[in-house]
């Protein structure tokens, strides 16, 4: 290939157990180049760009640098190539300034942090960042973190630097002073990779598109010569036929109205904007967008554990006929009304589960409250436990193994099952398949049909566009917070999916 | 009077200053050592048999090596301590609270077994031992200091290993504030796992910041036994100075400098009882608590002041393992 290459990697596999995360892959950026890699969740980018920085080691393949093969065992080794990544989640220690946390673990002759605070507010200079070197980290905002990330890693002389998603923390007007400052860098002759999923910022910024598709490398293009519509179709790819049976909702009744709802999280930044949608009983809403964008704070605001700035949920109860709010209840006393929140969270055992205990003790979990005496009542929740592991066919060894050591599949059964057996009026799961082989995921989504056949309302938050289309009989999709569209599930095109997803409102409007 | 009451504060806050400085050397790292205090007990007692041993086989005792030798046994003793709890701690990755208190346990039992056995070998009628020999070549003191009037009472009177003690906070001071390993040590007690990726070796810098931090609070052992004590070891005398050391990191906010202060204060507050005429036993032990007392102050203060420099390393007491991430 061109001579002139920074970085070319060739036919780059890697796989996790019998998971594929990047298959095949080949890509080239040049100096003076800006090439961005694009693909839906899951797609691999992250655990491509992990091993050139050398925090994972690739099956097979080669990676080039400057014409020579070069192996990268090691951050270290990374960084001697001067490769830098800048991650998605900050590594700065709180209590230190910027320049201490620049030069931290660096050997570079005397040690003198004014001296190097001058050399940082140099660079900074250079690239037309704006920093304050004696400003504790603590003090800053996300984007000035992100700056000094960005500065710790050309301190060390990086050429080549990655970053991942960088723009997904950032205000459009950060994340377009972001983009001046990278373009300043190419024109110094550095090569970046940009992970992103955000189509318009692809085409303002980069040279080249590499497009990935679970796991596999689809292609890359000139960013000039191509347009939104057909990198969507790359990045999504064709419509699968899944054959997940989708019955007609029976008599749909408005079982959750969800209206203006509006969410900050803990460091003040608006994570639902206005939303507004209807849960139906016997009909499976499907929820799609990009990690991220407010699902998990959607669902925690209906069961009650997030905290709304404005807005109502109003539930219609068919025991009572009654419409509550569900603002003004505790979770607990949602929970009681038979709304059910199943959320399988990316490390698993983090939010439902204990890890520690077995599944009987985990079945308790949800009905302890139940109890008269003060001892413990662990017959019920037994044949709670044996009846889901019979049904859902749970591989393990009796329902006194604790939890974590199940696989991850056998512990969603268990935590969806439990879920399930409280006969719930509404049921949100959230990505109930992840990591899950493709048996499990049709368990799962045999059991959410039940579900909607016995008229509960089911919200499913899900990753897999192909799945939401066949499952789902409403979709809606959510983008930075704000609810971007509504499709049928039956009419549901992937490609309209997936540009609703990327049409977050509040997208930077770079140039 | 009030010269003779800082004398006798300074000489109760020593061993605290050690024991403090140490500590706030091990838990930079992150590292919450509640071994301290016996930590502090075995620095004494093998500092103990070191003299011990030395006085039993000479009769002219040779100033340097009455000096040198229980120094010696004294870090020796507290090394190998700061050594187990770093093993358990960091290699082994077991608990650090039930690590830190089983040492502790364990350095009064040690401390307390080789002092019984020390007090039978002398077939003395007291349950005590004296080194008043060595004791006396500790407790030199510059000759000119009283012809200074009270400016060489309130500060040049005192032993070597005082100064000793003041030289170690404040080199100390300098050391995590000024070089670049100070401030590597810092970031392993803030953040490992950024520190790791800096390419800082986290269970080195552990491992020698939470032995050099026993060393330091072990002479707190020894200057209690040859200074305070005159060079008397008696089994439990010793009492719960291992714990005002650690009251005293709080009290200081991790800096060695204000433990200077911090710990004649505590030495201060610990004696002020005799100060005051007409107590009673009741009332002396209330007054005792003062220490304690003013730790829970200075801790709800820092608490409510919320600034981020003073509160404890963001990674006391976990340990750290590259994988689970």
């Amino acid at each position: 290939m061109s001579s002139n290459a920074a970085i070319e990697l060739k036919h780059i596999t890697k796989t996790f157990g019998s998971i594929v995360a990047n298959k095949d892959v080949s890509l080239t950026v040049r100096r003076g180049e800006i090439l961005s890699i694009l693909g839906e969740n899951g797609s691999g980018k992250t655990t491509l760009m992990n091993m050139i920085s050398g925090i994972y080691f690739p099956d097979s393949g080669q990676i080039f640098i400057d014409g020579k093969e070069v192996v990268i065992k090691s951050p270290r080794d990374a960084f001697d190539y001067k490769i830098g990544m800048i991650h998605q989640h900050f590594k700065l220690v709180d209590v230190f300034s910027a320049t201490e946390n620049i030069v931290l673990g660096l050997n570079d002759g005397k040690f003198n942090i004014k001296e190097s605070a001058v050399k940082v507010k140099a660079l900074a200079d250079k690239y037309g960042f704006e920093i304050d070197p004696a400003k504790k980290i603590y003090d800053m905002s996300v984007s000035e973190k992100q700056t000094v990330e960005i500065l710790k890693v050309l301190y060390r002389g990086a050429d080549i630097l990655i970053l991942d998603e960088p723009t997904a923390v950032l205000t459009p007007q950060e994340t377009s002073k972001l983009f001046d400052v990278l373009r300043k860098m190419k024109e110094d002759g550095k090569s970046i990779i940009i992970i992103t999923h955000k189509l318009h910022e692809v085409l303002s910024l980069s040279d080249y598109v590499a497009v990935l598709r679970k796991g596999e490398y689809i292609g890359t293009v000139k960013t000039s010569e191509t347009n939104e519509s057909e990198l969507t179709e790359m990045m999504v790819g064709k419509k699968i036929d899944l054959n997940i049976k989708r019955e007609k909702p029976v008599n749909p009744v408005d079982r959750l109205v969800v209206k203006g709802l509006n969410c900050v999280n803990r460091e003040g930044v608006k994570v639902l904007n206005n939303v507004s949608f209807t849960v139906r009983s016997g009909e499976i809403l499907g929820i799609a967008g990009i990690a991220g964008s407010g699902q998990r704070e959607l669902l925690e605001a209906i069961a009650g554990l997030q905290h709304l700035e404005d807005g109502d949920i109003f539930y219609n109860n068919p025991k009572t006929n009654h419409v509550d709010n569900l603002r003004d209840k505790t979770p607990v006393q949602i929970r009681e009304l038979g709304v059910r929140l199943s959320f399988v969270p990316e490390d698993r055992l983090g939010m439902g589960l204990v890890g520690n205990m077995d599944i009987i003790d985990n079945m308790m979990l949800r009905s302890y409250k139940k109890g008269v005496s003060p001892f413990l009542e662990r017959k019920t929740p037994k044949e709670l436990a044996e009846k889901i592991i019979e049904s859902l066919e749970v591989v393990t060894p009796s329902a006194q193994t604790p939890v974590r050591r199940l696989s991850g599949g056998n512990v969603q059964k268990v935590l969806v099952g439990r879920e399930i057996a409280a006969t719930p009026t509404v049921l949100m799961v959230a990505y109930p398949v992840r990591g899950l082989d493709i048996n499990s995921s049709y368990m799962i989504y045999d059991l959410l049909n039940e579900q909607k056949e016995k008229g509960t309302a089911v919200v499913f938050v899900g990753e897999d566009l192909d799945v939401l289309i066949a499952l789902c009989d409403r979709i809606i999709v959510i983008g930075g917070g704000t609810i971007t569209g509504e499709v049928v599930g039956t009419e549901a095109k992937k490609e309209e999916i997936g540009l609703l997803m990327t049409k977050s409102s509040g997208g930077a409007k770079d140039e | 009077m009030l010269i003779a009451f800082l004398q006798r504060a300074v000489l109760q806050g020593i061993p605290l200053l050690f024991g403090s400085t140490g500590e706030i050397l091990t838990e930079k790292s992150g590292n919450l050592n509640l071994g301290t205090a016996g930590v502090m007990y075995v620095g004494g007692i093998s500092g103990v048999i070191g003299s011990f041993l030395y006085e039993q086989s000479h009769t002219d005792l040779n100033a340097f090596w009455a000096i040198f030798i229980p120094i010696l046994c004294c870090l020796f003793g507290s090394l190998v301590m700061g050594l187990i709890y770093s093993f358990l701690t960091v290699t082994l990755r077991a608990n650090q609270n039930v690590t830190g208190l089983a040492l502790t346990t364990f350095g009064v039992g040690f401390g307390n077994f080789f002092g019984g056995s020390l007090i039978k070998l002398t077939k003395s009628d007291v349950p005590s031992i004296t080194l008043s020999r060595t004791s006396l070549f500790f407790n030199k003191s510059l000759p000119f200091a009283s012809n200074l009037g009270w400016f060489g009472k309130v500060f040049l009177s005192y032993s070597f290993l005082t100064y000793v003690a003041i030289a170690i906070a404040l080199i100390m001071t300098f050391y995590l504030n000024k070089t670049r390993s100070g401030l590597n040590l810092k970031a392993v007690g803030e953040n490992s796992a950024t520190a790791d990726a800096a390419g800082i070796n986290v269970y080195r810098y552990k491992y020698f910041s939470t032995c050099i931090g026993s060393m330091v609070a072990g002479l707190g052992g020894l200057y209690y036994v040859m200074d305070y004590a005159s060079g008397i070891w008696s089994n439990d005398a010793f009492g719960d100075r291992g714990w005002l050391a650690i009251a005293l990191v709080i009290f200081a906010i991790w800096r060695p400098n204000m433990s200077i202060i911090g710990s004649i204060l505590f030495g201060g507050l610990f004696i002020v009882h005799n100060y005051i005429p007409n107590l009673s036993m009741g009332d002396q032990e209330l007054f005792q608590m003062l220490p304690y007392v003013v730790t829970i102050i200075v801790l709800i203060v820092i608490s409510m002041r919320k600034r981020r420099e003073n509160q404890p390393p963001a990674c006391l007491g976990l340990n750290y393992f590259r994988e689970d991430r």
